[in-house]
């Protein structure tokens, strides 16, 4: 009888977790780990089965030779630093107006969301028709003279091209999370800090603000890493143009496996690209944590 | 009622409508795209270059028939929803058992599973994908429906599972213990009893993975790559575009289609969406 029980055990943890565990370790695991060993080969694109195990060169390489991938690297941190200001400023100025009793609310709220159901690769796309033809003839009709730049034909208007495109995606993800946030702040605090003679400001820093940190922290890190992360978008909108000077770090990790063949060196990028993705995690956890103790 | 009460009523909702009038035009902001978009999707290709933000003088709606034959957009999405569809049911199904055994036996294993769950939530796509690609060459998962379903279920789990985790985690174990003393078999319990109760947040998961894998772009890219059989909406608009470079006319019509199922299911399923994020994001 024990035996069977036991054997019963091992059928039922193979039929829960098994498919699950199976799928995980090829798709995820065997692929990661392995991404460690061709980190240090020479691996063309060509002869998958020949990776040529050279030692430290690859990271050599990147550390002393690779102008563009430090390039892409600040190029990300950039990006990631303005857009996660102006994503939450935006998501969250959103989100106090309207969780106010306004007539359009849900509508408003639906249209905020609305271009976060598009992906990156075909937003990116119609925007690279707003920003060349579309731009070009407001410029036409307003002469406002920043409409008729060159917006995808430098590495600075490209940049601010990506921010602005990004912003419009991500705001109205962000402005739903923290409207949740506030519908849960208990309407008697808010009033009482108006009757005790707060202003509107007043009580939504000193209140709301600190009533809705956790969602500060989730969307805050929401925001870093998937900027950190951008691919789609930079892919259709620029294409990590004019030249490279708007590659983001994951673009450029595609780019020197995929288009110059380069799988070693590439996975060598990818796994550093893995670490500072890590570094963002770990830190919003040990931020999360600290958060905890504290309340 | 006394005036300076009145007063004070009068300017809280003059302040209110100038708050909603400035969200208004931001919406309007928001939506210009959408129109340049549609406006331009039903004129000649001359007319957008010469003006891109008036209504048509001609509308030209033969763009949308051409450019639905080109691109073949019934395949495209056909595909997009099969790979969806199929995905999707199967995240659902293995990470909720997978959940489910976890939370009820956490032997020494299954903690370490949970932990390695989580820390692959970390692992961005670019950092497996080189590697991904020589497995599933190896295992013959690619090119076909099969592997690019299994390599969405391995991606996909991790975040499903905490979902379901934290969860049943909250469902009370009494329910389960009288069912198996009614003689109720392990299989029999969770799909009878538990799986019922998941309701709400097999809802999220199945909105956030929806929502992913109908808008992924590399990960099909690698996996299906040139098999025709399997193309799929943002596969279908890249290589459109690779061909057609500056015929606006056309793209943008083909724009317009290839955005609006998503679109038309969101509008639709407004209100599980939104929650679903919102709890998706604070559990996770």
């Amino acid at each position: 009888m024990p035996k069977r029980n036991k054997n019963g055990e091992w059928l039922q943890q193979t039929v829960f977790v098994g498919p699950g565990l199976l799928a995980f370790a090829i798709i995820v695991l065997v692929p990661f780990l392995l991404g460690f060993y061709y980190s240090f080969t020479e691996w063309n694109g060509l002869d998958l089965d020949k990776a040529k195990w050279i030692g430290m060169d690859n990271l050599h390489r990147i550390f002393t030779d690779d102008d563009k991938f430090w390039r892409s690297f600040w190029f990300t941190i950039r990006f990631t630093a303005i857009t996660v200001v102006l994503a939450n400023v935006l998501a969250f100025l959103l989100a106090l107006s309207l969780s106010r009793p306004l007539k359009s609310r849900n509508a408003l709220r639906t249209i905020f969301f609305l271009p976060n159901v598009i992906g990156g690769i075909l937003l990116g796309y119609i925007w690279q028709f707003i920003f060349t033809k579309g731009f070009k003839t407001i410029g036409e009709l307003t002469g406002w003279p920043t409409f008729e730049l060159p917006w995808l034909g430098t590495p600075q208007t490209g940049f601010w091209g990506l921010v602005i495109v990004f912003v419009w995606q991500t705001a109205g993800y962000m402005m739903v999370i923290y409207i949740a946030a506030m519908v849960g702040v208990p309407k008697d605090l808010t009033e009482a800090a108006v009757i005790d003679g707060a202003g509107y400001w007043q009580t939504v820093r000193k209140v709301t603000i600190p009533l809705i940190m956790p969602a500060v922290t989730v969307c805050l890190f929401l925001t870093t890493s998937n900027a950190f992360k951008m691919f789609d978008l930079n892919l259709s909108l620029t294409k990590g143009g004019p030249g490279t000077s708007t590659q983001s770090l994951a673009y450029n990790v595609y780019a020197e496996a995929l288009v110059n063949n380069r799988y070693g060196l590439g996975t060598a990028k990818a796994m550093i690209f893995f670490i500072l993705v890590s570094v963002i995690a770990i830190t919003q956890v040990w931020l999360t944590k600290r958060k905890e103790v504290e309340a | 009622m006394s005036k300076p009460h009145a007063n004070v009523r009068e300017g809280r909702s003059s302040r209110l409508i100038g708050v909603e009038a400035l969200a208004i035009l931001l919406a309007l902001l928001f939506l210009s795209p959408f129109y340049f978009v549609l406006v331009n999707s039903v004129k000649s290709l001359g007319e957008i270059l010469v003006d891109a933000a008036s209504l048509p003088q001609k509308y030209l709606f033969e763009n949308y028939s051409k450019v639905w034959d080109i691109i073949r957009f019934p395949r495209a999405l056909w595909h997009s929803f099969e790979i969806t569809a199929i995905s999707v049911a199967g995240i659902v199904l293995v990470s909720s058992m997978a959940a489910y055994r976890i939370v009820r036996r956490p032997t020494r294993f299954n903690k370490a599973l949970f932990f390695c769950f989580i820390a692959s939530m970390t692992i961005p796509f670019q950092s497996v994908m080189l590697q991904l690609v020589r497995v599933t060459s190896l295992l013959e998962l690619r090119g076909n429906l099969l592997g690019i379903v299994v390599c969405y279920l391995g991606f996909g789990l991790a975040l499903s599972v905490v979902l379901f985790h934290g969860f049943i985690k909250g469902v009370p174990m009494e329910i389960e213990e009288a069912a198996v003393v009614d003689g109720c078999s392990p299989y029999g319990v969770f799909w009878r009893i538990v799986f019922p109760l998941l309701r709400p947040i097999t809802v999220t998961v199945i909105i956030l993975n929806t929502l992913w894998i109908w808008n992924d772009y590399l990960l099909p890219v690698l996996i299906i790559g040139s098999n025709k059989a399997l193309t799929t909406i943002p596969l279908a608009v890249t290589r459109f575009f690779g061909q057609y470079t500056k015929q606006w006319d056309l793209a943008l019509a083909g724009l317009a289609m290839s955005v609006t199922p998503i679109i038309v299911l969101f509008l639709l399923l407004q209100k599980h969406i939104v929650e679903g994020i919102t709890s998706g994001s604070i559990k996770g």
